[in-house]
């Protein structure tokens, strides 16, 4: 454990604080889905740089905790570097890029490749937590159709998506539902990442701070992204094997490469393709691409 | 007046700790999880009780008390002083209702439901019993649970089965339980359904 910064009580946020939004966090996990109002402080980041998430990491860290935070699956973007900085220096935790020696993992916008196990918390930085948002903006509204698990508007809205392109052109934030019940957003995940939400050994806790909402998917609960009898839900696929790696059904990111057309497909999980790179898969551009992507490392 | 007796030494490492243990067993429904509780109430208030209360209850989350703990004057002082919360008169005005004779405890709808748009408005009630292991007395399934959990428990509340029938079958309403013992924890939240047979 490194020393704590003076001044702080551990983790940053007060006692008191903590007790509101821990007591938030065991109703959201008692009623899997559902999203429970709470009194979101001011944190000292901005709106859209993870609050809510950073709350709930707050509120349930222990000393003894080893926290990871990714950003669009990469431990190394700014987000994620700063956020787990101000642990740190706030808690004294230790912290980690392996998903494997994480017993917390914050995220924004992804699910590790890498399947997370029992007594592991998986933390979501949420933007906009209530899925019916764009279909319908009164909150007292959107309120009552969940109080009804009238869900129907969202099933016309995946309809429309079908009669204007075909298929369902919903790629990100693709709605769920959760424990038979709740229609819930998985925050901007690809919706590459919702089938790692089902069944999951892990805790899944979501925090959005600007809008006040905190809500769970307990382990080894159904979460079903909605869909149609004719029209399956389908993830993404990729034609070609990530380009450092050579892995395969995992969910890749364009990089450009130059001004001529140039570009390679590689991990979104940073963490996942280090590991299989250092265990020696080599994917096709890993010899060539710029150091800048491939690491170090691989110029060796 | 009683002197006080000692609440947490580390509040917020303590405090911490006993939450984790609470948001594991809730999230993993009707299993059994060690539980340290190093405080000392005034009895008939056990240390596992007080520990929840301590850990979770403050100005904004008030406590009701069963009538043998609010017999006695020291433990209402005990936890005013130690979590600011206020103590209640009626179950359903309770954020937290703490039980120490589960037997004589009030039928489960007696608590704060909830409503059905905000069904988070309702007691999560904390129960002291003797005894609980993991078991096949009571059997569950749901949100949290691997296939099935079990539990046995002693000693629980009149018709006790019925009840949670009754309060799963509200869901997304009613209460969420904690079940406490000597050193051990496990919580039933609305979600899990109770299954029969063996």
């Amino acid at each position: 454990m490194t020393p704590v910064q003076d001044g702080y009580n551990f983790a940053y946020l007060d006692e008191q604080t903590k007790r509101m939004i821990r007591r938030a966090i065991l109703k959201a996990i008692a009623i899997p889905g559902y999203q429970v109002p709470f009194a979101s402080r001011e944190m000292p980041m901005p709106y859209g740089w993870g609050t809510g998430g950073v709350q709930v990491t707050a509120s349930i860290l222990g000393p003894d905790d080893v926290l990871k935070v990714i950003d669009q699956g990469s431990d190394d973007t700014t987000n994620a570097v700063s956020i787990r900085k101000f642990f740190k220096k706030t808690a004294g935790v230790a912290t980690t890029t392996h998903t494997a020696e994480a017993t917390i993992v914050q995220t924004r916008h992804r699910i590790p490749e890498e399947p997370l196990g029992a007594g592991q918390v998986l933390v979501y930085q949420v933007p906009i937590p209530e899925p019916l948002r764009f279909l319908e903006p009164r909150e007292t509204e959107t309120r009552t159709l969940h109080a009804l698990a009238e869900y129907g508007l969202m099933h016309v809205k995946l309809y429309e998506d079908i009669a204007r392109h075909g298929h369902v052109a919903t790629t990100y934030a693709y709605p769920v539902e959760v424990a038979g019940r709740y229609v819930m957003d998985p925050s901007p995940t690809p919706k590459f990442d919702n089938p790692k939400m089902h069944m999951s050994a892990a805790l899944q806790l979501f925090g959005a701070g600007r809008e006040q909402r905190i809500y769970a998917v307990p382990p080894y609960t159904p979460v079903k992204s909605l869909d149609f009898e004719d029209h399956p839900f389908r993830i993404q696929t990729f034609k070609d094997p990530c380009a450092l790696c050579a892995a395969e059904g995992v969910y890749l990111d364009e990089v450009v490469l130059d001004d001529r057309g140039g570009r390679m497909m590689v991990c979104s999980d940073t963490d996942f393709c280090e590991t299989r790179r250092a265990a020696g898969h080599r994917g096709a551009m890993l010899g060539t691409a710029p150091a800048e992507i491939a690491g170090e490392a691989s110029h060796g | 007046m009683s002197p006080l007796t000692r609440g947490f030494a580390e509040p917020a490492r303590e405090a911490q700790a006993a939450f984790r243990v609470l948001m594991t067993a809730m999230s993993r429904p009707a299993t059994v999880h060690p539980f340290a509780a190093a405080v000392t109430p005034p009895p008939p208030l056990s240390p596992e009780l007080a520990a929840i209360a301590l850990s979770l209850a403050d100005p904004d989350a008030p406590i009701w008390l069963d009538p043998p703990l609010a017999a006695v004057p020291a433990i209402a002082d005990y936890l005013r002083f130690h979590t600011g919360a206020k103590i209640v008169g009626r179950p359903d005005e309770a954020a937290f209702a703490l039980v120490s004779n589960p037997l004589a405890c009030p039928y489960l709808d007696r608590f704060a439901q909830g409503l059905d748009a905000y069904p988070d408005r309702s007691t999560t009630v904390v129960l002291a019993l003797a005894t609980l292991d993991a078991g096949s007395a009571l059997r569950f399934r749901g949100p949290g649970i691997d296939g099935v959990a079990g539990l046995d428990a002693a000693p629980l509340p009149r018709a006790f089965a019925a009840e949670l029938d009754s309060n799963h079958a509200l869901f997304p309403r009613g209460v969420d339980l904690v079940l406490l013992a000597p050193g051990r924890l496990a919580a039933l939240p609305r979600s899990a359904r109770r299954i029969e047979g063996a």
